[in-house]
């Protein structure tokens, strides 16, 4: 146990920052899908999976970097449209939580899917940004990379949502699912551009987890759990609550990481996650419970 | 009593299971007792979820509870030289404290639905990285086993996996248990209790139902339940593994079987048991026996069958929420109804 102040534990701290904006990225597509749908895709991560495999065979052929990366969102964005038409439609007035299981069985679809079709391989791009060092502390590029398009896609998302149409219209739904239809707003064209735009999400992080991470079909049973923690500890539908969440999740992986073993980073925020539902159940920033 | 009628014709028929297979399948009576023997352990343990699950309390922390009921018992025994015979009480009183402990806040602050879904995920997730994460003693992700006793036959260490027959028999005893512990809270007063407060908590505790009680009451057999089905798994199995026994896909098999059979009958989570481990089985022999899915997928065509468990999940849980036994129960009740009543049926 070396846990001591000094440069390591600073670079576990801003490295624990620049994970964050990834995690909060993740986060911000379920968050959506959950707060205007009410429905929790456990499949989530799954759908990140299927981007980064589209991006990845769709570089090996050839494709250029963005081109394939707007590939895999556009992907990613297909299938979320789908998913809800295909699977959730049909459920969406039975129990919330046939709706939760439903995609359950889409994740071990996804996950075997891939494997079939992937093979359980670990692949990667192969590419490297290279790091900067900082008085020795040293980051990656592609982490950097990562931070700053999280951030800008969270600022065009909440652009998006307060300034548009739409985009109002769809924080309507989220407020009151049985006035709107009412006054003129169609609920399943707004549910399927929300599932299509949360799809998008994914598939943008996936274009950004290529750039750090290997590819291979259980990826998802490493970040979902984490993704629906953040969500949840931010509280449902608050951006901002889902950064904060996503900035304290990551801080506890990286500085536990540091200092004891990876797993006990993990476990310490899991913990952590628990005992603050238990004292606020409506989460860090959640408006209703 | 149709229950009763089933288990007049049925329990002969478990019991004298071990002789017909015997007598249809000679060489292979091994695999086929293997079989039976998974699917009565599961059986147990999905029984148990469903007591919580059939009244709206959906965890997918049932994983955790398996897994400190197999791991406790194991560690115990390797590290402490502690018999099973102590050593799965001590699981078992672990796990109901930790259910309890995370079961109080969650009923208190009625925490319900997919929050409580997602709450009870993170202890699933807590106590398999806890497994990992005490590498030295549990052997990280590659799992470990209990130190053989003897020939593998031992009721001092509670070991029984060379024997098939012998291991049929106690897991058999065992799936009853868990059935009778079933039929009890099902006919008692706490059923009624629950059901109240599953509908509407608030209706259901102004007319003086203590939710949080009644709640934690269930909580506690189904995580003890979960435990002893765990334990049990590590001493038949011989060998544990975080993923085999712990953590979120244990959880979302549980919760997929359960529902498949049937939440809200008795036999539900059984039948639930026997169409997933004879579906994976059925997939797995088909696929290993076919050339052409070799050829195309390679080892890789070991996850057709979870691509097709994935699929009929979708199926279910869209077209037929009551499971396969609810379902089939409710169209024999509703042709009951609907026929004219048999001059015997007055006659008796």
């Amino acid at each position: 146990m070396d846990c001591q102040l000094d440069i390591f534990f600073l670079e576990a701290v801003l490295n624990g920052l620049l994970l964050a904006g990834l995690l909060a990225l993740l986060a911000l597509g379920l968050n959506l899908i959950f707060g205007v749908i009410d429905v929790v895709w456990i499949c989530y991560a799954e759908l990140v999976m299927i981007g980064m495999y589209g991006i990845f065979y769709a570089h090996k052929a050839g494709v250029p970097l963005l081109l394939a990366a707007l590939f895999g969102i556009l992907l990613v964005a297909l299938a979320g449209a789908v998913l809800h038409q295909v699977v959730i439609r049909p459920v969406l007035d039975s129990a919330p939580i046939n709706q939760l299981l439903v995609t359950g069985g889409v994740l071990f679809f996804l996950q075997a899917a891939a494997t079939m079709a992937f093979g359980v391989d670990f692949r990667n791009l192969g590419i490297r940004f290279g790091s900067i060092t900082l008085a020795d502390m040293s980051f990656s590029y592609s982490r950097i990379i990562t931070f700053g398009v999280a951030l800008a896609a969270m600022l065009v998302l909440w652009l998006f949502l307060s300034r548009t149409y739409l985009g109002i219209a769809i924080r309507a739904i989220a407020q009151d699912r049985q006035i709107m239809p009412l006054m003129g707003v169609d609920q399943r064209r707004i549910y399927l551009v929300t599932s299509a735009i949360g799809g998008g999400l994914a598939g943008l992080a996936a274009a950004l987890m290529v750039l750090q991470y290997d590819i291979y079909p259980q990826i998802g049973l490493q970040f979902g759990p984490l993704i629906f923690m953040i969500c949840v500890l931010g509280g449902l539908g608050s951006l901002i609550g889902g950064f904060v969440a996503a900035f304290i999740i990551s801080e506890f992986i990286a500085i536990g990481g540091s200092c004891f073993a990876t797993e006990w980073g993990y476990a310490i925020a899991f913990l952590f996650f628990m005992v603050v539902i238990f004292i606020r159940p409506q989460g860090l920033f959640g408006g209703r419970s | 009593m149709r229950i009763s009628r089933t288990a007049v014709i049925g329990l002969p028929i478990l019991i004298a299971l071990p002789l017909i297979v015997h007598l249809l399948f000679g060489g292979s009576e091994k695999y086929y007792l293997h079989l039976l023997i998974q699917i009565l352990i599961w059986s147990f343990i999905y029984t148990g979820w469903s007591l919580m699950g059939r009244f709206g309390l959906t965890s997918l922390g049932h994983g955790a509870f398996t897994g400190i009921g197999a791991y406790v018992t194991v560690l115990l025994w390797n590290f402490a030289g502690l018999t099973p015979w102590l050593g799965v009480p001590a699981a078992i009183v672990i796990a109901v404290v930790v259910a309890l402990l995370v079961g109080y806040p969650c009923f208190h602050m009625r925490i319900t639905g997919h929050y409580f879904a997602l709450l009870t995920l993170a202890l699933t997730e807590f106590i398999r990285l806890c497994i990992v994460g005490l590498r030295d003693y549990t052997g990280g992700s590659l799992g470990t086993q209990p130190r053989r006793y003897g020939d593998g036959i031992s009721l001092y260490a509670m070991q029984f996996e060379p024997n098939r027959v012998l291991s049929y028999y106690i897991v058999l005893a065992l799936w009853l248990v868990g059935l009778y512990i079933w039929w009890r809270v099902d006919r008692s007063m706490d059923r009624f209790a629950l059901d109240a407060a599953s509908q509407d908590e608030e209706a259901a505790a102004s007319v003086g139902i203590n939710v949080t009680r009644e709640k934690l009451k269930v909580t506690a057999i189904s995580a003890a339940m979960c435990a002893l089905g765990g334990a049990v798994y590590g001493q038949y199995q011989m060998y544990i593994g975080p993923d085999t026994i712990a953590g979120l896909s244990v959880s979302l098999n549980i919760v997929f079987a359960c529902i498949a059979g049937g939440l809200w009958v008795m036999l539900g989570p059984t039948v639930g048991a026997v169409f997933t481990q004879v579906l994976s089985e059925v997939l797995r022999v088909t696929m290993q026996g076919s050339a052409t899915l070799q050829a195309l997928f390679g080892s890789a065509v070991l996850a057709l069958d979870t691509l097709v468990y994935g699929l009929l999940l979708i199926l279910f849980i869209i077209y037929m929420p009551k499971g396969i036994l609810g379902t089939l129960l409710e169209k024999r009740a509703k042709k009951a109804a609907a026929a004219p009543a048999r001059p015997e049926a007055i006659s008796s």
